[in-house]
C-alpha cells in the first residue's frame, strides 16, 4: 500500500456531527393516521390528503424492488419517524431572528449560509432540515419578475393551483415503490414556477440536510418552466454520522413546456456509512422530467458521492417534438458501497434527441452499476441516443457493471451504446510520482481526466467542489 | 552524486539485487549492459521509488541523502529522473497538463516560478522540437496510442522539461527507428552538462554511439560482475555474455 495515498486520502466524513435541537416529531411508525397527522400538521387541502392516502394505499400493495444489483436489509417501515421538525412556535420563520440560532450555526458549519448578504452572489437557496423547509433566500427578489422559489409546503398554501395541475404529473403516485411511499408521507422540498418566457437570472439550490437519527427523509420537488423560460437548479446534500441506516425516498418532477429548458445538478454526499459498512443512507430517489413543449430541454447532471445505498435513475420522457434530454453521471463508491444508478430516456415524440455520459468509479469493495434505458416508441420518427458508459476500478477488489436496455420500435432511429473499463493501478501512480507529483494530485488528475465530461456540465462552484469530494472521498484505495 | 553501497533487494521473496556497488559522479555517463532479466529496471526503479520492491540491505546515497527514505514524488523533485523502459498510458490526462503539473512540482519544491498554462505553452513548444514531436501530441492523452518511439521521445521531451541531475534511461533505444534514435541521442547529449549524469540501461553500442558513456557495467544475476570503459560495450556487442560469465565463474575459482 502506498502510505501517502492512505494518509491523504483518510479524510473523514466531515459532516457527520449532529445537531442538537428540539424537534417537534411524531411518533415512529405509518399508518392513515399518521398522514394524516402529517397533512393536518401542513395545513393542506382536502384533495391533498386524498392524495397522499391514495398513494399510501397503493404502496400497501406494493413490493420493494429486487432488481437492482445492490444488497442490503430492507427497512422496517414502521420503525421510521415520518414528520420531524426543528421546534418553532409558527408554522413558518417570518424572519431569520426566528430561527434557532443552533440551527444557524449548522448550516454554516456545513458552508451553506442562510442570510442572503452572506450568500454566494447569485444563487438563491431553500434548505431543507429533516422534514421541513427552514428557509429561502431571495424570493422577494425572484418574485419581481414572477418566477415563484419557495418550499412545498408554502406553495401547497400559496400557490394551490399550480400544485394540483403539476403534483403527480410526471411522477404518478403509483409509479414506483418509494414514489409511492414519498407522495404518502412527504413533508416538504422545494417548488419552482418559471412563468413564460422568464430566464431565471440566478441559480436556484436546495440543500438537504437530515440531522434526527429516526426520520427518514422524504422531499418533493417540483420545477416547471413555462413555454420559453429556462432555469438552473442546484441540489446538494449531508447527514449526520450515525451506526444506523437513514431512509431518503425522494421525489422531484420537473415539466418543461415549449421551448423551455431545465438543468438540474446534483452534488450528492450523504453520509456512506463507515468502512465497513455500518451506518450510512440509503438514497431511494425517483427523479424524471417531461419534456412535454416542442423544443424543450431537461439536462440532469448529478455528481454522487456518498451515501450507503443509491438507486437513483433521472430520467426523461421526450415528448414534445425536437425535444431534448440529457443525463450527465459521476458516481463514485467506495468501501462497503453500493450504487445502482443510471437513466431512462423515453423518445415518444419525433426527432427528439438524447445523451447519456456516465462515469462510474468503484474503489474499495464497493459496487457500482449502471443501469439505463433507452425507449423509441413507433411515433419517435427520427429519435437519437447516445450512450457512454465508462466504468474505472481503482485497487482490486471493486466492481463495475454496465446494464443498457434498449428497446426500438421505429426504424428510424438511431442508438449508439459505447462503453469502457479501466483502472487506475500502481504503476499510473508511480509514474506522476517519478516525475514529481504526489499522488492525491495524481489521483485528482486522474478522476478529472476520467470525468471531464461531466464536470463540464456543471456550474463552476460545484464543479470545484465536485473535484475536491472525489479526491477526499477515494480512502486509501490503490495498492 | 550517486553512491550505491551493498545494495540487495527482492519482490516479494525472489532477491532480484543481490549486493551492487556502483558510484557515479556528477558530469559521468555511465552504462549498464546485461542479460534479459538480469535486473536492470530493477535497478533503475529501486532507485526512482517503485512501491514493488524492498530493500534487503545497503543503501544508496543521492547528493548525500538516503534515497530511502524519500517519497518517489520527492526524489523526483530532487532531480531523480527515470525514462521506462515501458512508459504507461493515462487516459484523459493530457500531455501537456501532466507535463506542466510535473514542471510546477518541481518548480515549487526547488524555490521557482510556477508556469501558468500560456507561459508552459511556449516554454513547451521550444522543448517539444528537440525531440522532435508534434505539437500535436501535447493535446493527446499522455502516452496513449502512442507508438513504441513516440513514447520514447515523450519520456525525453519529459526529461527535457524537468531537467534532472540525474537521469535514469532505461532501453531508450528500444523502438526507435534510426533517425529517431539519432535525434533523441542529440536531445539527451544537448542535456548533458558537467553538474549532471546520466546512466543508461542498454543491450547495444547503437545508443552509445549516440551517447558516448565513460563507465560500462554488466550486470548478471543481480550483480554487477564487470565495469571497465568503452571498450567493453563494443566487445559485449561481438561476443555476447557468456565470456563474461565464464571468467566471473574462473575469477571466484581460480
Ligand atoms: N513485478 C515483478 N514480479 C515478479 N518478478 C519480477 C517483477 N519485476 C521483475 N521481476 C523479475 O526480476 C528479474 C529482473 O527483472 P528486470 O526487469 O530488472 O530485468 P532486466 O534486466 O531489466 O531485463 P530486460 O533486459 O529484459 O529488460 C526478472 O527475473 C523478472 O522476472
Ligand atoms: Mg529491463
Amino acid at each position: 500500500m502506498n502510505t501517502a495515498l492512505t494518509a491523504v486520502t483518510s479524510q473523514e466524513y466531515k459532516y457527520g456531527f449532529v445537531t442538537d435541537i428540539e424537534s417537534d416529531s411524531v411518533a415512529a411508525g405509518l399508518n392513515e393516521d399518521v398522514i394524516r397527522f402529517i397533512s393536518a400538521k401542513k395545513g393542506e387541502p382536502e384533495w391533498l390528503l386524498e392524495f397522499r392516502l391514495k398513494a399510501y394505499r397503493h404502496w400497501l400493495t406494493m413490493a420493494e424492488p429486487e432488481w437492482a444489483n445492490v444488497h442490503y436489509v430492507k427497512p422496517d417501515f414502521q420503525a421510521i419517524v415520518y414528520y420531524s421538525a426543528p421546534k418553532k412556535k409558527t408554522p413558518k420563520y417570518a424572519s431569520m431572528d426566528e430561527v434557532d440560532p443552533e440551527l444557524l450555526r449548522t448550516f454554516e458549519k456545513l458552508g451553506v449560509p442562510m442570510n442572503e448578504q452572506a450568500q454566494l452572489a447569485g444563487v438563491a437557496v431553500d434548505v431543507v432540515f429533516d422534514s421541513v423547509s427552514v428557509t429561502t433566500t431571495y424570493k422577494e427578489k425572484l418574485a419581481t419578475v414572477g418566477i415563484i422559489f419557495c418550499s412545498f409546503s408554502e406553495a401547497v398554501r400559496e400557490h394551490p393551483d399550480l400544485i394540483k395541475k403539476y403534483l403527480g404529473s410526471v411522477v404518478p403516485t403509483a409509479d414506483n415503490f418509494y414514489a409511492a411511499l414519498n407522495s404518502a408521507v412527504f413533508t416538504d422540498g422545494s417548488f419552482v414556477f418559471i412563468p413564460r418566457g422568464v430566464t431565471c437570472p440566478m441559480d436556484l439550490s436546495t440543500y438537504f440536510r437530515i440531522n434526527n437519527k429516526e426520520s427518514g427523509q422524504f422531499e418533493r420537488t417540483l420545477i416547471v418552466a413555462e413555454e420559453g423560460a429556462s432555469v438552473s437548479y442546484l441540489e446538494g446534500c449531508t447527514a449526520p454520522q450515525f451506526d444506523t441506516n437513514q431512509l431518503h425516498a425522494a421525489v422531484v418532477e420537473l415539466v418543461a413546456l415549449d421551448d423551455a429548458s431545465i438543468k438540474y445538478s446534483t452534488v450528492q454526499n450523504w453520509y456512506a456509512g463507515d468502512k465497513n459498512g455500518l451506518g450510512g443512507i440509503f438514497n431511494f430517489v425517483t427523479k424524471r422530467g417531461l419534456c412535454k413543449g416542442r423544443n424543450s430541454k431537461i439536462s440532469w447532471t448529478q455528481v454522487e458521492t456518498g451515501s450507503a445505498i443509491t438507486w437513483k435513475y433521472p430520467s426523461c420522457v421526450l415528448l414534445g417534438e425536437n425535444s431534448i434530454g440529457e443525463f450527465y453521471s459521476v458516481a463514485l463508491t467506495n468501501h462497503k458501497q453500493q450504487a445502482d444508478t443510471g437513466t431512462k430516456m423515453v423518445h415518444i415524440g419525433r426527432n427528439t434527441k438524447s445523451t447519456i455520459i456516465s462515469k462510474g468509479i468503484s474503489a474499495g469493495d464497493s459496487s457500482n452499476s449502471y443501469r439505463g434505458l433507452v425507449r423509441v416508441l413507433p411515433k419517435a420518427t427520427g429519435a437519437r441516443n447516445f450512450s457512454q458508459c465508462d466504468s474505472m476500478l481503482i485497487g482490486q477488489n471493486s466492481s463495475a457493471n454496465t446494464y443498457p436496455y434498449i428497446e426500438v420500435q421505429n426504424k428510424s432511429a438511431k442508438v449508439e451504446h459505447e462503453a469502457t473499463t479501466s483502472k487506475i493501478g500502481e504503476e499510473q501512480l508511480f509514474y506522476f510520482q517519478q516525475r514529481g507529483i504526489p499522488v492525491e494530485d495524481a489521483i485528482s488528475m486522474i478522476i478529472n481526466g476520467f470525468c471531464k465530461d461531466v464536470f463540464r456540465e456543471l456550474p463552476m462552484e460545484f464543479a470545484v467542489e465536485a473535484t475536491k469530494l472525489l479526491s477526499l472521498k477515494l480512502e486509501g484505495s490503490v495498492g | 552524486m550517486l553512491s550505491i553501497k551493498n545494495l540487495s533487494a527482492s519482490i516479494g521473496d525472489t532477491p532480484v539485487l543481490k549486493g551492487i556497488n556502483l558510484e557515479i559522479k556528477a558530469g559521468e555517463v555511465h552504462a549498464i549492459m546485461g542479460p534479459n532479466g538480469s535486473g536492470k529496471s530493477t535497478l533503475g526503479k529501486m532507485l526512482a521509488g517503485h512501491p514493488s520492491y524492498a530493500v534487503t540491505s545497503g543503501e544508496v546515497l543521492f547528493e548525500g541523502r538516503n534515497l530511502f527514505e524519500m517519497e518517489a514524488d520527492e526524489r523526483a523533485r530532487a532531480g531523480v529522473f527515470m525514462g521506462f523502459q515501458h512508459p504507461i498510458e493515462v487516459p484523459g490526462v493530457s500531455n501537456a497538463q501532466f507535463l506542466r503539473l510535473a514542471y510546477n512540482k518541481q518548480a515549487e519544491a526547488n524555490g521557482r516560478e510556477e508556469m501558468d498554462p500560456l507561459e508552459f505553452d511556449d516554454f513547451i513548444r521550444e522543448k517539444i522540437q528537440l525531440v522532435g514531436m508534434r505539437d500535436e501530441f501535447l493535446d493527446r492523452s499522455l502516452n496513449v496510442g502512442f507508438s513504441g518511439g513516440e513514447k520514447k521521445r515523450n519520456e525525453i521531451l519529459q526529461m527535457a522539461v524537468l531537467e534532472p541531475k540525474l537521469a535514469i534511461l532505461d532501453e531508450l533505444d528500444s523502438g526507435l527507428d534510426v533517425d529517431a534514435l539519432r535525434i533523441v541521442g542529440e536531445a539527451v547529449t544537448a542535456l548533458k552538462s558537467p553538474t549532471k549524469a546520466i546512466l543508461l540501461i542498454t543491450h547495444y553500442q547503437r545508443l552509445l554511439d549516440h551517447i558516448p558513456a565513460s563507465h560500462i557495467h554488466i550486470l548478471q544475476d543481480g550483480r554487477i560482475v564487470k565495469s571497465g570503459g568503452p571498450e567493453l560495450a563494443r566487445e559485449v556487442e561481438n561476443r555476447g555474455y557468456d565470456w563474461v560469465k565464464e571468467e566471473t565463474a574462473a575469477g571466484a575459482n581460480p
